[in-house]
């Protein structure tokens, strides 16, 4: 025990215990931490490093194009190289590193201990490490994705047979599970972990920016999982959903792509806005100006962004009318992002501003970005599209926006959460140094790429003639990537540079106003010591002696009596406490987890199929061992006295528990995936003269029927299942189970026999295809269902589950809501709609 | 803590802010998909497309109605309560003022958005 830990012990029991509580592992089981703040530095520093490597990618592109007719690099190694750039600054940087963000300092934020999953960050953080790294590592043995990180069929289909392709579509799929876990995470982070008394009117804003993005991603990466399941199938097994020759379509592809694309600059962008939110009010020294203005924005751009997909496809020969819509919408959207840049302008007008490097690259960020997003206006009017469409143009374009919108945001962000993170500040005058190399080195490097586009410069070619004219700009253009590259090695010397002799930073050196800045320096890993009751949006400015009471533990939680991991649940719109909730600790299930999974994606690349499968029981196996033995815990008592007088339960099931949420929104990104597989369906038949085709059978209607008739009724089962159990009757418990376990069986059975009676071959023609894969779709979500069913009978049978505790079958249940929705759709897309189509 | 429990339900403020963007999504895909499926199935070989036109002016109408009680209802709740209470207060009708403010800003965001997509089929009127 350190000097340190005995003085606590002895001056606070209370905060001793506490702290023992929260204590981070040392030694090499340090890797088994979960708690936010490592698993949030971990994905800041891998997301960085990502950044880095894709960077180093830029300058060999940059290199190979500044002078006409270049041979540094091969057309093949300059496609490995454009396309890993574009993935990983996309896959692996720009979306990772918000969630790494908001992994690290949303608790923090929120007064909380810890985000409620905290397994469920680690997991995804080790799924992000080992699916980035898969992807990097193709481009040293030469087998990269060429496709662009757009990965166009039939090119990548037909032409580009190599493994580079299935690792992009493996690799990035393994990736976006960890997207997908975070958003999780963050949503049920926001609605159900602020501190009592934050309401919906004191959030700080970027948890409300984060609870948009979040949603965001959860409707925009489904789409993007269902494209890369529907490729991987045509490359691994030829059925034909991109083939024109076997009634398939590659705008298909580029649809779903961009159904997902187009958000995607929204889910990166509004983050990073978020982050200036954040730092414009503490150096304007005045509250954010125009608070409602700025969540109009921020839930505003996030619907709009929905709406712009096609505006990527203004070339591909789409009515006239479909362009012209989008074109509105991509032009609309320019409202709520424009008026939260004015909201931070009116808050630095009206307030006494001091000078910091942060504010030097928010206003850098600022400039930039409105550059971006007036040229992005310009690409969203279609017959100006017509002519930059594909040219140098919207590299410059994209870059602003991206380069503008996000990248010296995030870099004011660390200067200006250093601080609160590693206690020491990093040098004012470096970053000075670093915020001008960039700003010019970015400039000159990015702005002649508009001019080299005008002039006819396509993007994604690996040389240019020098009759075309553009030599000079190229040039123009490399050497300021090599200037930016370098501010970026000043700004990363600042970074890492020795701190040992450097004194910790004062406590909240900014004199900021949001909870974050409770940290104390050096940090503790318990958070806050009691988590606070906030009555406005700057505590930390407006509430009297509230760092002290805080210290002092006189709000809630100040110790851990029973040396649990506890944090509050408040209700999700009046913030009142509702439940104490424990949560895991250190462990290596989420790294075995994490590897069992990328078995999967990553020896499914390799055609390894038998291995694969076996990584995936293995997976299943550890993922059950995690929940039965991290989740749903029956606490020793009832209830706990939290402070101040409250007593909370510490078990809580139904709409009130976090694990409710979690599956809610995980089920809504997985009806997202299945929607965009239903829209591949109609989106043939719109495009086809005859589908489904005449001389084809279909899967008829029995067996459909069938299936329905048997999922309605395990979803009926189940709901008794739940009932019985709470009435404590086991053996009907039981036996609902076993009769739904026994329908699902023949539910399954049924779905898979329509098509397979009726000699639907998936490689002659899509119609057979995308049916079959509606209908295996729902058949292994039918098969999830009975693990989950065999969990629940076995969680009782073990006593870890009782009438009162009842989690995990009152979860169960809403998922067979979610399946039971499921097979309805399919059934009555694959048997009801060819009824009506002819 | 019976009370507090009971409150967790209460959702609507957020269903209340995201209501008239979620109006305008629906319209936005209704009047794409009409089109989409119009052009690729329906339209004449000159590619007249005055029933989408039709179509969309409806739905047109019929979202911006919707809008339109949206907004109000927003801005009812922004004069909720005394005019005094700011939108930073920590009681249930600050929060309520300001959830009521965003409604309303929403509502009027929307209206535009939808407006943008109605103006297009004004102005355009064939598949080609």
């Amino acid at each position: 025990m350190t000097a340190e830990a005995t003085t606590t012990d002895e001056r606070d029991p209370a905060a001793a215990r506490l702290l023992d509580a929260w204590r981070t592992p040392t030694g090499w089981r340090y890797w088994t931490a979960v708690n936010n703040s490592e698993v949030g530095l971990w994905y800041v520093v891998a997301s960085f490093t990502f950044f880095l490597f894709g960077g180093i990618l830029a300058l060999l592109m940059r290199i190979q194009l500044a002078v006409p007719e270049n041979d540094f690099l091969t057309a093949d190694q300059y496609h490995q190289v454009f396309t890993m750039h574009g993935s990983v600054m996309m896959f692996l940087f720009a979306v990772p590193i918000l969630e790494a963000i908001s992994i690290l300092l949303l608790p923090e934020m929120l007064g909380a201990r810890d985000l409620p999953f905290p397994r469920l960050s680690a997991y995804g953080f080790w799924c992000f490490l080992i699916g980035g790294i898969f992807v990097c590592g193709s481009i040293f043995f030469g087998v990269a994705p060429e496709g662009g990180w757009f990965m166009y069929p039939p090119m990548t289909t037909e032409y580009q047979t190599g493994v580079g392709v299935d690792i992009w579509l493996l690799g990035l799929s393994f990736i976006e599970v960890a997207s997908i876990a975070a958003a999780v995470e963050l949503i049920v982070g926001v609605l159900k972990c602020r501190p009592p008394g934050m309401r919906l009117n004191l959030i700080p804003l970027y948890a409300w920016y984060i609870l948009v993005v979040a949603v965001m991603i959860l409707f925009a990466f489904p789409p993007l999982i269902a494209g890369d399941l529907l490729m991987e199938l045509e490359r691994s097994l030829d059925w034909p959903f991109f083939d024109a020759s076997r009634g398939g379509d590659p705008m298909l592809w580029q649809h779903l792509f961009w159904i997902f694309g187009h958000p995607e600059v929204y889910i990166v962008f509004l983050p990073s806005v978020a982050l200036l939110a954040m730092i414009v009010p503490t150096f304007a020294r005045a509250p954010m100006v125009g608070y409602g203005w700025i969540v109009l924005a921020a839930v505003g751009t996030g619907f709009l962004s929905f709406g712009l997909w096609v505006h990527h496809m203004f070339t591909t020969g789409l009515p006239a009318i479909s362009i012209g819509i989008f074109s509105a919408a991509s032009q609309a959207v320019a409202i709520p992002t424009g008026i939260q840049l004015f909201c931070f302008i009116a808050t630095l007008l009206v307030g006494r501003v001091t000078k910091s490097v942060c504010l030097l690259f928010t206003l850098g960020g600022l400039a930039t970005f409105i550059v971006g997003g007036l040229t992005g206006v310009m690409v969203a009017v279609a017959p100006f599209d017509y002519q930059a469409h594909d040219t140098y143009f919207i590299v410059g374009h994209l870059h602003y926006v991206l380069i503008g919108g996000t990248i010296f945001p995030i870099v004011a962000g660390v200067y200006y959460y250093y601080p609160a993170v590693t206690g020491k500040q990093l040098s004012e005058r470096l970053g000075r140094y670093a915020f001008w190399m960039m700003l010019i080195g970015f400039n000159v490097s990015f702005f002649p790429m508009h001019f080299s586009g005008l002039l006819g410069m396509p993007r994604r070619v690996y040389t240019y003639q020098p009759e075309l004219e553009v030599g000079t700009l190229n040039l123009i253009s490399t050497i300021g990537a090599f200037v930016l590259a370098a501010g970026f090695l000043v700004f990363l010397w600042d970074v890492l540079r020795p701190k040992s002799k450097q004194p910790l930073a004062p406590r909240n050196v900014w004199n900021a106003g949001t909870l974050e800045w409770l940290a104390e320096v050096p940090d503790k890993p318990w958070g806050v010591r009691s988590i606070p009751i906030v009555e406005t949006r700057y505590p930390l400015w407006d509430q009297e002696q509230f760092v002290q009471d805080v210290d002092e533990g006189r709000f809630f939680l100040p110790g851990a009596d029973e040396g649990k991991r506890e944090t509050l649940v408040t209700s999700v719109v009046d913030a009142e406490p509702i439940q104490c909730l424990r949560v895991p600790g250190p462990t290596f299930l989420t790294h075995f987890a994490a590897v069992f999974t990328g078995g999967v994606f990553i020896l499914s690349t390799f055609h390894w199929y038998v291995a694969a499968g076996i990584s995936g029981v293995l997976a299943v196996a550890t993922i059950l061992v995690w929940l039965w033995t991290g989740t749903a815990w029956i606490p020793e008592k009832h209830e706990k006295d939290v402070g101040r007088g409250v007593t909370l339960p510490i078990y809580v099931s139904g709409s009130r528990a976090v694990g409710w949420w979690a599956m809610f929104i995980t089920m809504l990104g997985d009806m997202t995936a299945f929607i965009s597989l239903v829209f591949g369906y109609f989106f043939y038949w719109t495009i086809q003269e005859d589908f489904p085709p005449q001389d084809s059978t279909g899967p008829g209607w029995i067996w459909p029927i069938a299936a329905l008739l048997a999922i309605t009724l395990v979803w009926s089962a189940v709901m008794a299942a739940r009932q019985f159990n709470r009435q404590n009757r086991g053996s009907m418990f039981y036996g609902a189970l076993v009769c739904g376990i026994a329908l699902s069986l023949t539910g399954g059975w049924a779905l898979l026999m329509g098509p397979a009676t009726h000699a639907m071959d998936p490689t002659s023609h899509v119609y057979p295809a995308i049916v079959w894969v509606l209908v295996i779709w729902t058949t292994l979500h039918v098969v999830v269902g009975i693990v989950m069913q065999l969990y629940c009978a076995a969680r009782r049978m073990a006593g870890k589950m009782t009438a009162r505790y009842d989690a995990d079958i009152v979860n169960v249940t809403l998922y067979w809501h979610f399946i039971f929705l499921t097979t309805l759709i399919t059934c009555l897309v694959i048997a009801g709609f060819p009824m009506v189509a002819r | 803590m019976s009370k507090s429990i009971s409150r967790d339900n209460r959702v609507s403020p957020l269903w209340a802010i995201v209501s008239a963007p979620a109006v305008w999504a629906v319209h936005f895909l209704a009047s794409y998909l009409t089109a989409a499926i119009f052009c690729a199935k329906l339209a004449d070989s000159d590619g007249s497309a005055g029933e989408v036109q039709l179509a969309v002016m409806s739905y047109t109408v019929i979202a911006l109605l919707l809008i339109a009680a949206i907004g109000a209802s927003g801005f009812r709740r922004h004069h909720h309560g005394r005019h005094s209470t700011s939108h930073d207060d920590s009681g249930r009708d600050a929060q309520r003022r300001m959830i009521g403010f965003a409604t309303f800003l929403l509502a009027c965001l929307s209206a535009v958005a939808t407006l943008f997509t109605a103006l297009v089929l004004v102005f355009v009127g064939t598949c080609h």
